[in-house]
This record gives structure tokens, sequence and C-alpha cells, in this order.
């Protein structure tokens, strides 16, 4: 080949070579811009819903809101009774759910990970995790509430602690699969038993992020409405007896926000305002637990 | 010379060797006999007795047990789940599944309507809610500076924080009016007359349907999975992507070429979470999605009902024979929806690992 | 630290279920159209004598099937049981209160009380026949009523609902078509129409959805200013729904013979066609007779005193001699023994 054809050539590679990459170039632009809507995208809901819940909600916020009972209709009143009923039902499905959660986190994680039992409760906690929470509900129904013949917050904090255990196995495992092997190893070596290695080293080094799991399981049920419909039912007044129907923020918003009478719209809004800042207050603080690696 | 016990055994055999100038010159010679003398005149406290083997035991046995109740707790839901159904599944068996009526005056249900509208709804959603997610991702990931980062991770998250009643109400009250007029209109006048097309947006433009439900069950698990596909883009080793970089690779083909196949565990995992969000939601979609138990068109602007918004309204008050089997029913076969997809992705997952390394 | 919490938090809770149940409390549940009338009885009782009674509207099918259960002290429910019925399941019933339901629109332009209806067109409508507002049978009833050329959106309830007992029941009375279709009940298959849940969900959707119909109870159309239609009665006149509209309805209604009394359709001059009371259920041997005491002890005080409350609340009260026959049937409801339950 002449050196001239050699230099057609050596030119006409260059320019595919150029245009290729300038395909190449825009396609990465493109993908990057889209990349860019889709965050805008995702923000602007965001954005829009926590506006309509403050514009929404900062009415109905007075200091009666948090000291009286939900009132009937055109009556001044407050949402105190839901408020403690909540707060009453989820600390009782957190108490009960978190250890059992625990343990069979620690079960996957240090005993046999490899075992058929850990392998079909890893599966099972999956399947268990995506159910539906009115399911949930239902199957508490027909065990308690059914079988004692009454709805009452014990039943309502049951059905929730079984939402809250796969949440927590499944935190509790990640977290512990993550402590480095070295640290266990270093304690057995000490003649640590393994019971002493796993709740006070292997727990230890992952308790902020076992700590973050609880908190989202926690903020999970905090907004559930389905699982506590048909089983806590839901109670007019101040009730401190966990054997009776109870309150609950969310079924009370259920409940007052498609009503016509303005005064309970807005003790709805009022609900949905107090149960968003939990959430998101709970969640930022699991965030801020897990920044704090020591 | 030979060694009877360790007591015997010189220190060193080695020659000297030369130490570094920063040793201590006169480093003092270790005198074992007098560190044993020390040893034997004040022994180190006694021990307090260790737990014996009971403690680990027992330990062993509770987080056994906890495992075991999340079987039993599974185990339970099903058998009272198929208890209640009994008398349903006995009566239609299999073919519940394909009819369409549901007349409680009548006492004849089949189930064709609710396991449409959930799949219909979650299927729409996580076609708007995948790509979305995706491009949250990448772009927390790869393209915003760094102050930004965890602002935007945080406000994403904050989706997932806000409770599902507040999205239903929303839904009703705020979206539905608004994608009544801006969306579902212009597109039905826009695709009047063509041949599918047309007859997926016809019907009732009114802001609730199964349009609706799917779009706002969107929004709801975009932070599942866009922050399961953030944290695992995140833990790509970055000599990964360095390589890729080094080649000349552009951001967009590091990110589909290099991190997405590394990942795809942690993509398919937060994708499938996603979905059974979708699937499993109740509140959010029993209040746009119309609850009309017809099945006459194809169109996603129709109102329809899905398995747990029919659980949600039909429960309290069905009488304790045959339709209150028919719904437990429908319970049962969306927990057999749910577990399909998580042994679906369970062997996709499994599939790609095989093919990991082979040419592509 | 984390045990710290966890004891301090046991504690307080520990602490506050020690708080002794004050007086009998009692829970009742059912029919959403009575809900806000016993939320406010509830409320000036619980005011007057500590005692809480706890109603929770989940809708009339739920309250019949709580009360069947047991796991409530009294159901509620607009539909009435028959005698035969009652007699199975070993309950009784008897009425609190009447109040009406009413076609509500959502028609640009059309203001309330404007839109007139009568029983066949608006079995039609429901029945999908007629889909259009600017069809010509309803244009005859009109007159020179401006209806726009616009596709119907019926609304009808997603639960089992007495309100939806009272509605189809009066269509069957007088829509043939319906009767052989549809039916009447609590929960029938709707041939057309999105669901709403309860009163409440049925009016969002009315006012959210231009050119929708629904039904609703009295109360709400009130509180939400709702476009009613004026519907045309069994005597041929076209009523608005009015206190003295139900009024006139109940009139004919005897009940020292049976306290299953469907008011719709009835023959009266200005009665308005959609009319029924809602009953409260309970058990004929009480397995809690401290209960009953309760609940009897509550309605006898509300029937005494409530019935301004009741009339404030846009409901119609029963009258006099009705309440003084329900005084006697209380007599009914018995502990295990066979000993009536007191409630004075």
């Amino acid at each position: 080949m002449s050196t001239a054809q050699n230099l057609l050539n050596a030119k006409a590679l260059a320019e595919t070579r150029q245009a290729k990459f300038a395909a190449r170039n825009r396609v990465n632009k493109i993908a990057l811009t889209l990349s860019l809507a889709a965050m805008v995208f995702g923000v602007f809901w965001l954005i829009w819903i926590l506006w309509e819940t403050l514009r929404l909600g900062i009415g109905g916020l007075a200091l009666a809101t948090f000291t009286e009972m939900t009132p009937p209709p055109n009556e001044a009143g407050g949402i105190a009774n839901a408020i403690f009923g909540s707060f009453v039902m989820v600390a009782l499905a957190t108490f009960v759910g978190t250890p059992i959660g625990i343990m069979a986190g620690i079960y996957l994680a240090e005993y046999n990970p490899k075992g058929w039992l850990a392998s079909v409760t890893r599966f099972v906690n999956d399947i268990l995790l995506s159910a539906p929470s009115i399911v949930i509900g239902l199957f508490v129904y027909a065990v308690v509430v059914a079988y004692f013949k009454t709805f009452s917050g014990l039943a309502g904090a049951l059905a929730l602690a079984l939402i809250v255990i796969p949440v927590v196995i499944r935190t509790t495992e990640n977290m512990l699969q993550l402590v480095p092997p070295g640290l266990r190893e270093a304690a057995y070596a000490l003649g640590a038993p393994k019971w002493k290695v796993i709740l006070s080293i292997t727990l230890r080094a992952a308790r902020a992020g076992v700590v973050t799991g609880v908190l989202l399981a926690v903020a999970r049920i905090a907004g559930e409405t389905a699982p506590l419909l048909f089983t806590a039912l839901n109670n007019q007044f101040w009730t401190s007896d966990v054997s009776q129907p109870m309150a609950s923020l969310p079924v009370t918003i259920f409940k007052f926000a498609m009503s016509p009478y303005e005064n309970w719209q807005q003790l709805a809004w009022a609900g949905v305002f107090l149960i968003t800042v939990a959430v998101l207050a709970l969640n930022i603080l699991a965030r801020v637990l897990t920044r704090n690696k020591h | 010379m030979s060694i009877n016990s360790l007591e015997d055994a010189p220190l060193s055999s080695l020659p000297e060797r030369p130490v570094s100038s920063t040793f201590p010159a006169a480093a003092a010679t270790y005198d074992l006999a007098a560190d044993r003398g020390r040893t034997a005149a004040s022994p180190p406290p006694a021990k307090a007795p260790r737990s014996g083997p009971m403690a680990d035991r027992l330990f062993g046995w509770a987080a056994k047990g906890a495992a075991l109740l999340t079987l039993a707790m599974l185990i339970g839901i099903l058998v009272s789940l198929v208890a209640g159904a009994w008398p349903a599944i006995a009566k239609y068996g299999l073919g519940f599944l394909t009819s369409s009526v549901w007349d409680p005056v009548q006492n004849e249900y089949g189930g064709l309507v609710m396991i449409y509208g959930t799949l219909a709804t979650s299927i729409i959603a996580l076609v708007i809610a995948v790509p979305v997610s995706f491009g949250i991702a990448l772009f927390l990931t790869e393209l915003s500076p760094n102050w930004l980062k965890r602002p935007l991770g945080t406000a994403i998250e904050l989706l997932a924080a806000v409770p599902s009643i507040v999205y239903g109400m929303w839904g009703l009250l705020v979206f539905g009016p608004i994608l009544s007029t801006w969306v579902q209109q212009p597109l039905q006048k826009l695709l009047a007359g063509v041949p599918y097309l047309g007859a997926l947006v016809s019907g009732p433009p009114v802001g609730i349907g199964i349009l609706s439900a799917g779009i706002i069950l969107a929004i709801m698990i975009i932070p599942f999975i866009a922050s399961v596909m953030r944290d695992v883009f995140e833990v790509t080793p970055p000599l990964l992507k360095e390589s890729a970089y080094g080649l000349g690779s552009t951001t967009w083909e590091v990110v589909s070429k290099v991190v997405l196949p590394y990942t795809k565990a942690g993509v398919i995992g937060g994708i499938m979470l996603g979905l059974g969000r979708a699937l499993g939601e109740t509140m959010a979609v029993t209040f746009v999605i119309g609850n009309m138990n017809q099945l006459n068109s194809l169109s996603v602007f129709e109102a329809a009902n899905s398995i747990t918004s029919a659980l949600a309204n039909e429960f309290a008050e069905a009488g304790a024979g045959l339709h209150q089997a028919a719904l437990m029913y429908l319970g049962l076969v969306l927990f057999f929806i749910t577990f399909v997809v998580l042994s679906l992705s369970k062997m996709l997952l499994a599939k790609m690992k095989k093919s990991e390394g082979t040419k592509s | 630290m984390k045990t710290t919490f966890k004891f301090a938090t046991a504690g307080l809770v520990a602490a506050l279920f020690s708080i002794p149940a004050l007086a009998q409390d009692v829970t009742g549940a059912g029919a959403s159209f009575p809900a806000p009338l016993y939320a406010k009885w509830a409320s000036d009782f619980n005011k007057a004598t500590g005692v809480k009674i706890n109603y929770q509207s989940v809708g009339s099918g739920a309250g019949l099937k709580q009360i069947e259960a047991k796991t409530v002290d009294f159901g509620a429910s607009d539909a009435p049981l028959k005698d035969d019925e009652l007699q199975a399941k070993g309950l009784m019933q008897f009425p609190t209160v009447i109040g009406g339901v009413i076609p509500v629109v959502n028609i640009p332009g059309i203001k309330p009380g404007e839109l007139k209806l009568n029983g066949q067109v608006l079995g039609d409508i429901y029945l999908g026949k007629i889909t259009k507002w600017n069809d010509p049978a309803i244009k005859a009833l009109n007159g020179s009523l401006a209806l726009p050329d616009a596709a119907i959106a019926p609304v009808r309830r997603a639960d089992g609902s007495g309100t939806s007992f009272l509605f189809t029941n009066y269509l069957s009375k007088v829509n043939a078509e319906w009767k052989s279709k549809v039916g009447e009940g609590t929960a029938v298959n709707w041939p057309t129409g999105a669901g709403g849940k309860g009163n409440e969900g049925v009016a969002a959707f009315v006012n959210r959805l231009p050119n929708s119909i629904g039904y609703v109870e009295y109360a709400y159309v009130k509180q939400n200013k709702m476009a009613y239609a004026q519907l045309q009665n069994a005597a041929g006149t076209f009523v608005s729904p009015e206190d003295s509209a139900f009024k006139a309805a109940a009139a004919g209604a005897d009940w020292n013979k049976s306290f299953y009394q469907v008011l719709t359709n009835q023959a009266g001059k200005d009665a308005w066609p959609i009319t029924g009371a809602t009953f409260i259920l309970m058990h004929k041997v009480q397995d809690k007779p401290a209960n009953a005491t309760t609940v009897l002890k509550f309605f006898d005080w509300a029937y005494k005193g409530g019935d301004k409350t009741a009339d404030d609340l846009d409901y119609v009260p029963m009258p006099d001699a009705v309440k003084a026959t329900i005084a006697k049937a209380w007599g009914e409801v018995k502990d295990a023994s066979g000993k009536p339950v007191a409630f004075k």
C-alpha cells in the first residue's frame, strides 16, 4: 500500500473513531440528562405531598389537639386519645417484636448460616416482609379477636408486632454479617463463650445498624392503618385499658378525613401532619445513628 | 542438646541480628526466672467461674426458637387463610382464578377482577418506578456534587416515610382531579380512534382507576428501589470504575456495563422489595382504585378492584359463609403471587450468577 | 442505655395500665348513617354519667357480623332483620331514629333541588341503561333545565351498607328490571358505578367527579352542601328531602306489629320515597348483663333527652308512642338465668 493510501485509511479510521466517540458521548449526555430529570421528578412529588400535608395540617394544630379527646362532629376537640393509643400500641409492638427479631437475626447470621433452617427462614422472612398488612390483621382477628370475643389494643399491638419482626430480622442479619470476622475470632481466642461473643462483641459492634432497623420498623408501623382496622377498632374516648378497643392515629385519620364535617377533617390533617413528622424524625434519627461510627 | 521441657529451652539459638538504629540500645534482657518467681509468690486473682455450656445452649435454643417462631408465623397465617378459605376452595377450585363474577346477593364469586387489578397496578407502578429509581441512583452516585448527595438522598427516602393513608387521601383529593384534567382527557382526545392504544385509554377520565392507583404506587415504591440501588452502586469497588474510565468509557458506559452487572443482585433485590410493597399496599390503593368489581375493558382509566382493597372494603361485613371464604381465598392468592415473585427473583439471580464471567 | 430506656418505658406503661377502668364501658359497631348522632349522644352521656359508649361506624353489614360474633355489645344496622332471621340468630332489634337517603349530583350549572328524577329513571341510570345526562327520559322530567351532553358517572357504596339496602330496596319497588337483575341488599352486584367507602367516600367521589350521581344520607347532604335531586314519590309529587318529608313517610308505619318496617316508597302525599329507620341489634340472652344494662340505660337516656340533638343533626326522632313500645320490648333482653336485664 502506498503512503497516500495509508494516510487516507488512517484519516478514515480516525473519522470513524471520532464519529463513534461522538455517538457514545451523545448517549452519555442523554442518559445523564434523563437521570437528572428522574431526580427532579422524585423530589417534586415529595415536596408536593409534604407541602400539602403541611398546609392542611398546621391549621389544625393547637394545644387542644394534644389535650382533648376526639369530639363528636362539629364540636371542638383534639386527638389526644388517638395519639396515646398509637403510642401505646407501637411501644408494645416494638417491645414484643424487637427481641424476637434480634434473636432470629442472630440465629441467621451466627448459627449455621448455610443450614437448611437458615435458608428457609430467610425465604419465609422475605415473604413475610412483603405480606400485605391487611392479611396480618385478618390473621390476628381470626386468632385473637374472634376467640376472645373483644376488640382490643393488645390485638392491635400483636398485629403490629408481626409486622415489626421481619423488618428487624432482615436488618439485624445484614448488620451482623457486616461485622468483620476478625472481631469474633479475637473474642473466641480470648476464651469467651459463644453467647457472650454474640451479645457483647458482635451485637455491640453492629449496635447502630440494629437500632436503625428497629427505628425503621417503628416508623413503618406508626403509619399502618389496615392491621388496626379489624383488631383494635377505634375508640371515641380515652382508654388506657389495652383489653378494650383503643383509638389510634391512622384509624382516626381514616375515619375523620373522608367525613363531611370540617372540624373532623381539620383534626385528620393535623393527625396526618403529626404522624408524618414523627416518622420523618425517626428516619432522620436512624440516619444520624448510622453516621456516628465509633 | 535434648530439650525436655519448655523450661529448659534456650531463648534463642539464632545469632544476634542487626537491629535498627532506633531500637533502644541498652534494652534490658528479659529475666524469665525472676518473672516466674513473682507469679508464684503472688498468683493472679482467681477467675470467676466461666458460664457453663448450659448458658451457651440456652442462648442457642433461644435463637433457634426465634427463627422457628418466624416459620411458625408464616405457617400460622397460611393455615388460618386456608382454613378460612376452604369453603370457597372446595366449591370453586382453580376456576376461582378465571371467573370475573362477584355477586354477594347470588353468592357467586370469582377472583379474576381483583387479581387483574393487583397485577395491573403493580406492573404500571414498576414500569414507572424502576427507570426513575435507576435515574435517581445514577444521579446520586455519579452526577451530584458531594455536598448535595446526603440531603437529596434523605429527601428521596423521606418519600418512604410518608404514611400510606396520606398517599391515599392526597391521591383522591389532590392528584386525581389534576390527573383527570391534564393527563387523562388530553390522552383520550389524542388517541381516540387508534386501534389498540385508543382502547387502552377509553373509559371515564375521572382521575380514579388503575392508572391513578398505578402512579401513586409508583411514587410510593420509588424510595425503596432508589435507596437500595444507590446503596449497592456506592459499594462498587472504585477500582472497577476507574479501570473502565481509564479505558475511555463515558459515565453512562461505566454505569451500564460495569456497575450494573456488578450490583445486579442488589438491584434485583431492590426491585423485588418495591414490587412486594406494591402488591401488598392497601390504603392508598383503596382510596383511588374505584372499587368496581367489573372487568369491562382493558382500559387503564377504568375503575377496578385489587385484592387488598377488596379485603379492606368487604371483609368487615362479609357473612361467615361463602363471601368471607372467597375473600380469604383472595388473600391466599396474593400470598401465592408474592411467593412466585420472590422465587422468580431468586432463580433469576442464581442464573445471572452462573453466567458471570462468560462471554456476553 | 438501651436497657435503661426499655425499663423506663416498661415502667411507664405498667403505671398507665394500672389505672382501673372506671365504669362499665361498652362497645358498639355498625351503620355509618347514625354514627354522627351516636357519637354526640355518647359524648353527652359521658359528660352526664362518666360512662363510655364507644360506637364505631364500620357499616351495617359489619355491625351485624360483629354482634353475631359477640365481639361488641350492640350492633347497628339500617337494614332491619326479618323476624325469622332475628329468631334464628337470637337477636332483638329496635329503631332509634329515622332518616332519608338522598340522590346527589354534581352537574356543572345545576343547583340543589333543580334536578327532578323518578324511581324508574334512577334505576335505569344505575343499571347503566341511561348513560348521558341529556337522555330523553331525564329531559322529560325536567322541562327546560339545561342538561349537558355528558356521560353520567354513577357512584355507589363499596362496603356493605344499610344505606345501600334502603336505596336498592326502593329501586326494587319502583323499577322492575332492577328487581329482577340486581335485587336488594346491603351489598349487591352493582351493574355499574364506582364504589366509595362509607357515606363519606360516596360524598367525596361525587364532589370530585364532574357529572356524577350518588346517594348519601341526609346529614351528609346538608353538611357538604351537595346538590340533591328531587324525587317523585308514590303519590306522584316531586318532593325535596327535609325533615317533614321523612316524618310523612314514617307516619305510615305500624311499629306495634313488628319493628321490621321498611319505609321506602310510602303512600303519603309529602313522603320522601327513600326513608328508613336505623336499628340497634342486641342478643336476647346476654353473657354480660352488666354491659347490656349500660347499653339500655344509654338508649333510655337518649330517648328521653336526646331528641333535640337528633333534630340538630338532621335526624327524625321516633314518636313517643313508639318509644313506649320499644321500652316494653327491652324486656326481651335477658341474662343467662332468664331474668330481664334491668335498665332503670
